[in-house]
């Protein structure tokens, strides 16, 4: 799970919140809810949850009411790759597509010509797999951060900290 | 003037009221217009209904952004398709962004119907909808009067019809037309226009029956959406070549959902050539962009990105104008700018001012008396 | 209209001289390709009355056609006079290296056959009439575009003459030139290292605007910059840089001034709907930036220089713009006008040699 941006760490004090059940949320599905003024979307894929900040980096759409789909990716024209299916979170707005399990936005560079940012995200303890995995492929992460949270299950509850 | 810009686009904005120049308020269904079409149109909307050049009884050979190209989140809570629902239009658009007045586009396939008669008759139906579902039922909205573009006499008259109803603001034609809208087959509706005081607004959008690129037809939507600006820069050069701009000195054109950082250097491509083939158009009294400036105006979204936001405010300079900009968010569609979000830099307050209200006010004359 | 030799014409001019990377050399007559063309299509166009494949993309009398002092006594088309050509350019401006595209018509026959043929005849001419006769010049293979396979056969019978420097399309086409049909063409330029120059112009009978055809000739020749700009468009979804990534495109004699409100369009539109065109797998600008190079005339230019050099810096690159005349036709009066003005000198000096030398390899 990924904590907060660390250039607000010193100011925040960390509270944990309980936003849903487990059953509220089964696998593919997702809630949106309200916590300390932000509106949050938690997200479980395949048994996993994750948060993103309902507001795309963009132009602030709703990003947490978007489309859940799979990333496509050709290294030449007309051979398809599908992968990551019910993990890549499209913008409701101008469809910019989001990891869900990390917060970026994701565009798909077979060469690294892409222009980097810093990036303020932090890998938690229990780093996702298959984001080394297209880390390995090449793949680079995007100029934008959707606000991530710390998610973990306490019992039957969605805990929510932030 | 660039550097002036620049300096005082830090200053902070205060609060300013929107005027939004692009809404779209769908059609719910074919039956909503029914009411409005005689007998014999409601036979053959019943038996014929719409056709459209790409040969799909519905939908498009360019799949959108979004279904029914709109934002995910503007389909209502009642079921019916974004855009056409007043109550929630209201609550996502007009009360939460506190739009003083919204003019509405329908964008109602009208004006692309092969069977010209049918087109009259879609336009009177969705004109006389307009009046009694969304301007009597709410102030602050304006519409553009639909007409069947493609004939001329047709169009002309529905103008006369209904240009009386003070809820209408300006005409409304598709971009992508048979001919180039300069040509003679258009002008006795600009003639009808200019007599009502109307200006004429020209949408993204249309499928007139010639493909988008001068090299046929492209394979992508990216493509489609993207080549659409250049259906614009096809119609200014038309409208100002053919001589519409003088011999309807009073017309005023509105470019609406076209972006507006293509016009500088289209303006600068006109004047340059036509000092060299002037002759072949005598009836030209002035330089091209002159023309363009004192006619055309163009409404802010889909806002530009330019790669080094600064950049925007140098398009703005090279434009030669501060009034012809006027804000529109495109809402429902799926590329809508939002009011808040959608500059990619701050403005300095006057031309903030100029671009989300005043401008659209010079133009509309929203109240009685501006 | 002539200055003194021995002026330098721009301030960063280097001693060897200027590339300029657009001139014209027009057929003066269809009976001067009648030698290259062997008996069966030349006895065809005599006995059914050919008289000219002559396009109609400059109207004789207009005055962008012609720049005063370029059209032969003799009557014959601006363009058709080596003579006057070096006269005119060649010596006065002190170019090292033109870079001929001569815009005959054969891309605008319905026959395939016949088309191939008069491409390679025109070719034959090109060689003999101007590439054997002045070194400074170089040539663009004229290719019977619209039969992919023919034109890269054409490409593939030349492509190791080292006086032809590129293929040349024109702007107008059947189709937009991303598309997978015209793929053989750039597989066979990217074979030879050649550079697709993709020229105004073009003639294919379908609407010459995205909103049908419209009645001035101005009309015509201000809206091909929407033509260029919807190539570029196709070029790059297409992926037709991923499949040839060695492959450049010139879009010669489309101006440029067009190009940054382009790149920032497609950009945006990239970022939201990138997934049918999954192969483009950086931003579009980028890909231009690569791939994509433009001559500078007409320089579509601002009232304010200052603008212009906006323009320039807007672009993103320096590497992109090439110097050229577009000899014989007239965009403008004086010699040092055929370059903006107060370009920084590293600059000047990219857009005059470097940039060419780089893209053509020379």
């Amino acid at each position: 799970m990924r904590s907060t941006d660390s250039r607000r760490e010193s100011d925040r004090h960390l509270a944990k919140h309980i936003v849903a059940t487990v059953d509220e949320i089964p696998p593919g599905e997702r809630k949106i809810v309200e916590v300390a003024g932000r509106s949050i979307g938690v997200f479980n894929l395949g048994g996993e949850y994750f948060a993103l900040r309902n507001q795309c980096p963009h132009a602030g759409g709703p990003l947490c009411e978007g489309v859940l789909s799979g990333f496509v990716q050709a290294r030449v024209p007309g051979e398809y790759s599908y992968v990551r299916r019910g993990e890549i979170l499209r913008c409701p707005w101008h469809a910019w597509e989001f990891d869900v399990r990390t917060g970026q936005s994701w565009f798909d560079p077979a060469k690294t010509r892409v222009r980097t940012y810093d990036v303020t995200v932090e890998p938690g303890g229990d780093e996702s797999t298959s984001s080394n995995e297209l880390s390995e492929a090449g793949l680079e992460w995007g100029p934008f951060t959707a606000e991530t949270y710390s998610v973990s299950v306490n019992k039957q509850n969605v805990v929510l900290e932030l | 003037m660039v550097e002036r810009l620049a300096e005082s686009a830090t200053e902070g904005g205060g609060k300013v009221s929107i005027v939004d120049c692009d809404i779209h308020n769908a059609v719910p269904s074919p039956e909503s217009l029914k009411p409005y079409l005689s007998t014999r149109w409601q036979e053959h909307q019943e038996m014929i209904g719409p056709r459209y050049r790409h040969g799909f009884t519905q939908g498009d050979p360019y799949p959108r952004g979004n279904p029914n190209a709109a934002r995910l989140d503007a389909w209502p809570p009642s079921g019916l398709p974004p855009g056409s629902d007043l109550a929630f239009m209201r609550e996502q658009l007009l009360d939460a962004l506190d739009i003083e007045y919204g003019i509405l586009n329908c964008l109602d396939k009208v004006g692309e119907q092969l069977n010209e008669e049918y087109a009259a008759a879609l336009a009177r139906a969705v004109n006389d909808w307009q009046i009694a579902e969304w301007l009597e039922k709410e102030p602050r909205l304006r519409a553009s009067i639909v007409v069947p573009y493609e004939n001329a006499d047709f169009a002309a008259a529905e103008i006369e019809r209904v240009s009386d109803h003070p809820g209408f603001v300006q005409i409304l034609l598709l971009v992508r037309t048979r001919e180039p809208l300069g040509r003679r087959k258009y002008w006795r509706m600009y003639e009808a226009a200019q007599q009502y005081g109307l200006p004429v607004g020209i949408h993204f959008g249309g499928m007139g029956g010639n493909p988008i690129t001068s090299s046929g037809w492209p394979s992508y939507y990216i493509e489609d959406h993207t080549t659409m600006s250049q259906a614009f820069q096809s119609q200014v050069i038309s409208l100002v070549s053919e001589g519409v701009l003088e011999r309807f000195p009073d017309l005023r054109v509105v470019m609406i959902e076209g972006g507006f950082a293509w016009l500088p250097p289209l303006m600068w491509r006109l004047d340059k050539h036509w000092k060299r083939l002037r002759d072949e158009v005598p009836h030209l009294k002035r330089l091209p962009s002159e023309y363009v400036k004192e006619h055309i105006w163009l409404t802010t979204q889909p806002m530009e990105e330019p790669t080094n936001p600064k950049h925007l405010l140098q398009v703005i300079e090279h434009l030669g104008s501060e009034e012809k900009l006027m804000f529109s968010t495109d809402y429902p569609h799926w590329d809508y700018d939002d009011p808040n979000r959608a500059f990619p830099i701050r403005l300095p307050p006057d031309l903030k001012q100029k671009i989300f209200s005043e401008n659209a006010h010079a133009l509309y004359r929203f109240e009685a008396g501006e | 209209m002539h200055e003194t030799s021995g002026d330098k014409t721009f301030p960063g001019q280097a001693a060897a001289g200027i590339i300029d990377c657009d001139v014209h050399n027009n057929v003066p007559s269809i009976e001067a390709i009648y030698p290259h063309l062997p008996d069966r299509w030349r006895d065809y166009l005599i006995e059914h009355g050919v008289s000219s494949i002559e396009p109609n993309y400059y109207p004789r009398g207009a005055p962008l056609s012609a720049r005063p002092g370029s059209r032969p006594p003799s009557g014959a088309p601006p363009g058709s006079d080596l003579g006057l050509l070096r006269e005119q350019l060649l010596d006065p401006w002190e170019v090292q290296c033109a870079i001929l595209n001569c815009l005959y018509g054969v891309q605008m026959l319905y026959n395939d056959d016949w088309a191939a043929a008069m491409a390679r005849a025109v070719n034959n001419w090109q060689i003999a009439e101007w590439l054997e006769k002045d070194p400074r010049l170089r040539a663009s293979i004229v290719v019977p575009a619209q039969s992919p396979e023919l034109a890269a056969e054409e490409i593939d019978r030349l492509g190791r003459h080292p006086g032809f420097v590129q293929v040349l399309l024109l702007v107008r086409a059947k189709m937009p030139y991303g598309r997978r049909y015209y793929w053989p063409i750039y597989q066979e330029a990217e074979r030879y290292g050649l550079p697709v120059g993709i020229h105004a112009g073009g003639a294919t009978g379908d609407p010459i605007t995205p909103v049908g055809w419209p009645s001035y000739y101005i009309e015509d020749y201000v809206s091909l910059a929407q033509a260029f700009q919807s190539q570029v468009i196709s070029l790059v979804s297409e992926g037709v840089f991923a499949r040839f990534p060695q492959l450049r495109v010139v879009l010669i004699e489309g101006g440029f001034t067009w190009l940054p409100s382009l790149m920032w369009r497609l950009d945006k539109n990239w970022k939201g709907v990138r997934r049918e065109v999954p192969w483009v797998d950086r931003l579009p600008s980028e890909v231009i930036h690569e791939h994509i190079r433009l001559t500078i005339q007409p320089v579509d230019e601002p009232p304010t220089p200052e603008h212009l050099l906006q323009i320039i810096e807007q672009i993103g690159s320096e590497e992109l713009l090439l110097f050229s005349t577009d000899y014989p036709h007239w965009h403008f009066d004086k010699r040092e006008d055929a370059l903006p003005t107060k370009l920084p000198s590293e600059l000047e000096r990219k857009i005059l040699v470097e940039n060419a030398q780089a893209v053509y390899q020379l």
